[in-house]
């Protein structure tokens, strides 16, 4: 490395040497170790079982079957015009087909609670583009974004890499299932002023990463109401939503806006994805949603940096203005993710591991906190590092979701097949079971001395 | 000047925004700062009471004046359980139209309360070049043989439209759900649907390196591994440029120039682009000489160049630059340790026969002057498919690499879309055929049009490469100035109805040029546009 440095003499940017890309955290250093050991069923049985990526696999079939029986709609659209137009079209508004669609397919996802107008859905190549240009809006470099924690680890990276925007986490526990609290809300509202901080925005997830719950509604109009009382934004990052696992549990800000008639609105941006509730993450597909029409010709025009082909707008408005098509796979994916879950709640619950009751997502949030010999981050990343060394599980822990509470950790379950789960179930259970006899053994052998 | 004064700045789009200025977070500390000064003009004791008295009395009334009118009454939708529209009269309007969402900001009030940065004013901020209000009313009034024959016929957009066929035609006998990697190459479905690599696929790396290489005459070879791709070219420049300088940095740009630079660079990275300006005497391409004063005005003034970011073939002027004017380059770049940026967009699109000579070409793999340069290369043009987001980084500097790859997750290229592009440009004799079809038919188009402006007494750069002439038009503009430059542009925009771009938008120093794109042309449209122009030539 350090022979590369001295022939590279010419600079580059602050940006460039950064490390807010986060890959030196734990968070990747076990994706690292899987790269490395990569399990499989038949190849590598003992390889590393990969829990640490939010990816949903459960319902492949439903749209692989769909592309299988559209080929037409894959192919470009048929006919020369249509194909003509598909390949020049580069038009940062996007396919206002592919934006109805969207809207369309939002509005099932919410049980058609909330409408959603095709003219305020603005497209980027994924939630992360999304999230960051958001950032670039709502906020100048050295200005904060409130973040309840824990939050998705990869925030740190999309929020303030390049925008130079800063992170003042909410602090949330275990006391009351990691709610955010007006207290804590305002908490952190007042650290931000102290350090001469100018707070932008609150931004959260509902569902939420990586607790796997969704946030109550009650909840969501005090965290309105705040940002109402500082005239700060609201942006709901609400990538899973089609991942709640009753569709009436989840809650959007969409109503909580409807129902009180869209006043106050012109803070509030949804963001959305079809990466997690569609299994699409490859294609690259995100949206943002915002009540603000200045947002939204912002947003408009910075989207060419991030703009989706128009190939697989196409394809998508397609397959989303599929009345059957959408309904099946909102439900039957609903369900699939449920029964995982139930699936690996009862089998931590047999191992005597505990989770925090969770309704939705791609993972569970897994308390070990009761291993921990001190409540520190040094335990919980020692545990941790246990984990993915001894049996070969990789997870994410609660420190680099920020959380302040050491010892909890986030589970991803829908990335793998049933028997995948399975042999790390078993894996945890033997771990546990180990571990349960050296806490008797030593109690007992303090307990001679 | 036009209708659209306020039309806004991008060329996609057709938002008419009656925009205020950017809201401020406190609506009372524009109105202090107005107010205060007046203190000091009513002297004495007396003067120190009025002169506080009447400072407040007004921004009392200023307050009250404006809350007043800031209506904040809620939107229309107070009755239905629909979200409030930006009114909108894109809804009725075809899909592929774009879509003229105007925006009504002043009536709904929903905007002017919560803070927007100042890079967003900075986006939103209606501008005035010619290059975008252009666009703007083309796509207002788009010419149409058969529905609107009276249309603005658009030579604006540099998008090659001459080849198409060639590439439906590939598609339709090779197809069939290849897009979805059925092609036997190792590809499945499953390797498009999951978490790809942000900075794309292997295999289209692959690919693209032997498609450029093919384009760019065979005569280097591009190492995949220094590939960053992305979802056009426009964020691969912008990566480039947040790796290679810092807020408030600044590039040496020879002029004319591409005008999408202006937002395409300045826009979020804070970047400045500084003008190098190139006369006609010389072809316009840049001297060293006007590169190095440029350079030391520069550091007189406190401010870090930390490039030059060039475009070859030329955009506007569709030259190409000879292997000693990029060895003068490196030169130039190794002596003041500063970057180069080759835009090689149009590097396909050499129609003249000349030989194009790119920056790969002439790297020694020994000099560590490599780490200095970087390409930036797309689809868009030379393969003409813009609508499918394939843009590339190319970078020898292992540094560069590493940053940019990781840059990407912001704009990452659509797996699908990557798929098919790799059995297209794998397919190596459609791409060679392509290639010299396209040409041929880029040349035709092009002498044509060279001959039509030719009657009028319009000559052209002796350009060779690109999808456009850059035009001489200044024996025709009166005054000899930027004025008489626009007066001709809209002359020509009003009477003539055709839609070119002005050589002021693309910042060049000498009025009169004009950047005429013939690649949107069929050849049936030539004669077309050339009887319009007799109609403005005329005049004059």
């Amino acid at each position: 490395m350090a022979i590369e440095i001295e022939k590279s003499i010419v600079g580059l940017s602050k940006v460039a040497n950064s490390d807010t890309h986060g890959e030196d955290s734990p968070y990747f250093a076990g994706w690292k170790a899987y790269d490395e050991d990569p399990f499989d069923e038949v190849h590598n049985p003992s390889g590393v079982i990969q829990m640490g990526l939010a990816e949903n696999q459960v319902s492949f079939d439903l749209v692989e079957e769909y592309l299988e029986k559209h080929s037409e709609a894959v192919d470009c659209g048929s006919g020369i015009s249509s194909f003509r137009e598909n390949a020049l079209f580069q038009d940062y508004h996007g396919l206002f087909s592919f934006r109805k669609a969207m809207a369309n397919f939002m509005e099932k996802i919410r049980g058609g609670r909330a409408k959603f107008d095709p003219d305020r859905v603005v497209i980027t190549a994924g939630a992360t583009a999304a999230n960051e240009l958001l950032t670039f809006i709502l906020a100048d470099p050295g200005d904060a974004l409130l973040v309840p924690t824990p939050y998705y680890p990869g925030f740190d990276r999309d929020l303030r890499w390049r925008t130079g925007v800063k992170i003042i986490p909410i602090h949330c526990d275990s006391s009351n299932n990691f709610q955010v609290t007006p207290q804590a809300l305002e908490s952190a509202y007042e650290e931000a002023k102290s350090n001469k901080i100018k707070v932008r925005g609150i931004l959260i997830t509902n569902p939420s990463n990586p607790l796997g719950a969704t946030i109550q509604r009650s909840n969501l109009e005090e965290i309105l109401d705040f940002a109402v009382q500082k005239n700060i934004h609201l942006v709901s990052d609400e990538i899973y939503s089609g991942s709640a696992f009753y569709s009436s549990e989840f809650v959007s800000i969409a109503e909580v806006l409807e129902s009180r008639k869209y006043m106050d609105s012109e803070r509030v941006h949804i963001v959305y994805s079809l990466s997690k509730d569609l299994g699409l993450p490859g294609f690259r597909v995100g949206t943002i949603y915002s009540y603000n029409d200045n947002v939204v010709t912002t947003a408009r025009r910075m989207s060419s940096f991030t703009l989706i082909s128009s190939q697989t707008q196409q394809l998508l408005a397609s397959m989303l203005s599929d009345e059957e098509f959408t309904r099946n796979y909102i439900k039957t994916n609903r369900d699939r993710l449920r029964k995982r879950y139930e699936k690996i709640i009862d089998g931590l619950r047999g191992s005597g591991v505990e989770c925090l009751k969770g309704n939705a997502g791609l993972f569970c949030w897994m308390n070990l906190s009761h291993l921990l010999e001190k409540s520190t981050r040094e335990c919980e990343l020692e545990l941790w590092n246990s984990i993915l060394g001894e049996v070969k599980l990789n997870i994410s822990p609660g420190s680099s979701c920020h959380c302040s509470e050491p010892g909890w950790f986030r589970v991803c379950f829908a990335n793998m097949s049933e028997q995948t789960l399975e042999v790390a179930l078993t894996r945890l259970h033997n771990f546990m079971q180990k571990r349960t006899k050296k806490v008797i053994n030593s109690s007992f052998f303090s307990f001679l001395l | 000047m036009t209708r659209n004064r306020n039309s806004e700045p991008n060329p996609n789009n057709d938002d008419n925004d009656t925009l205020k200025t950017p809201p401020r977070d406190s609506a009372g500390t524009s109105g202090m700062r107005l107010v205060v000064p007046l203190q000091g003009v009513v002297q004495g004791r007396g003067g120190l009471i009025l002169g506080s008295l009447i400072p407040c009395a007004l921004f009392y009334f200023l307050q009250f004046y404006s809350k007043r009118h800031r209506s904040t009454k809620p939107p229309s939708s107070s009755s239905s359980s629909n979200p409030p529209s930006p009114s909108t009269s894109s809804q009725n309007l075809p899909d592929l139209q774009r879509s003229s969402s105007r925006l009504n900001l002043s009536t709904r009030g929903s905007n002017g309360r919560v803070f927007l940065s100042s890079r967003a004013s900075f986006v939103n901020a209606p501008n005035d070049s010619p290059y975008y209000i252009g666009m703007d009313r083309f796509r207002a009034d788009p010419y149409n043989e058969l529905d609107n024959p009276d249309g603005i016929i658009d030579l604006g957009i540099a998008e090659n439209r001459l080849s198409l066929d060639l590439i439906e035609k590939w598609i339709s006998s090779n197809l069939n759900g290849s897009m979805l990697g059925r092609g036997g190459d190792g590809l499945n479905i499953n390797g498009i649907l999951t978490y790809q690599p942000f900075d794309g696929l292997a295999e289209l790396k692959l690919a693209m390196a032997g498609f450029m290489s093919l384009v760019m005459g065979e005569k280097v070879s591009f190492d995949p591994s220094r590939m960053v791709l992305t979802s056009g070219a426009t964020p691969a420049i912008e990566v480039l440029c947040f790796c290679l300088a810092d807020h408030g940095n600044a590039l040496l740009v020879p002029t004319p120039y591409y005008p999408g630079f202006d937002r395409d660079i300045r826009w979020r990275t804070g970047i400045d682009l500084i003008p190098v300006h190139c006369r006609s005497s010389d072809a316009f391409v840049v001297n060293i000489t006007a590169l190095d004063q440029a350079f030391s005005q520069a550091r007189k003034r406190g401010q870090k160049v930390r490039g030059i970011l060039i475009s070859n073939p030329s955009n506007p002027v569709g030259n190409i630059l000879s292997k000693g004017m990029l060895l003068s380059l490196l030169d130039f770049a190794r002596e003041k340790n500063i970057h180069v940026i080759s835009d090689e967009i149009f590097s396909g699109s050499n129609y003249g026969g000349e030989e194009f000579v790119s920056m790969a070409e002439i790297l020694d793999e020994e000099d560590p002057v490599r780490d200095r340069v970087h390409i930036i290369y797309g689809l868009s043009k030379d393969l003409s498919v813009p609508g499918f987001r394939l843009g590339v980084l190319y970078s020898f500097n292992e540094n560069v690499v590493a940053a940019s790859k990781k840059l990407t997750r912001f704009c990452s290229a659509s797996a699908p879309t990557q798929s098919l592009l790799v059995a297209m440009l794998l397919d190596a004799g459609f791409i060679k055929d392509y290639m010299r079809t396209n040409r041929g038919r880029l040349r035709k188009v092009f002498d044509l049009f060279v001959a039509g402006l030719k009657q009028f007494g319009i000559e052209c750069m002796n350009s060779s490469a690109g999808l456009y002439c850059w035009v001489n038009m200044s024996r025709l503009i009166s005054p000899y100035n930027e004025k008489g430059e626009l007066e001709l542009w809209e002359k020509l925009l009003d009477v003539a109805k055709i839609n070119v771009t002005p050589g002021s938008a693309c910042h060049c120093i000498e009025p009169g040029w004009f950047r005429c794109c013939f690649s949107t042309l069929a050849e049936k449209d030539i004669p077309v546009v050339m009887e319009r122009i007799r109609k403005v030539v005329e005049r004059s």
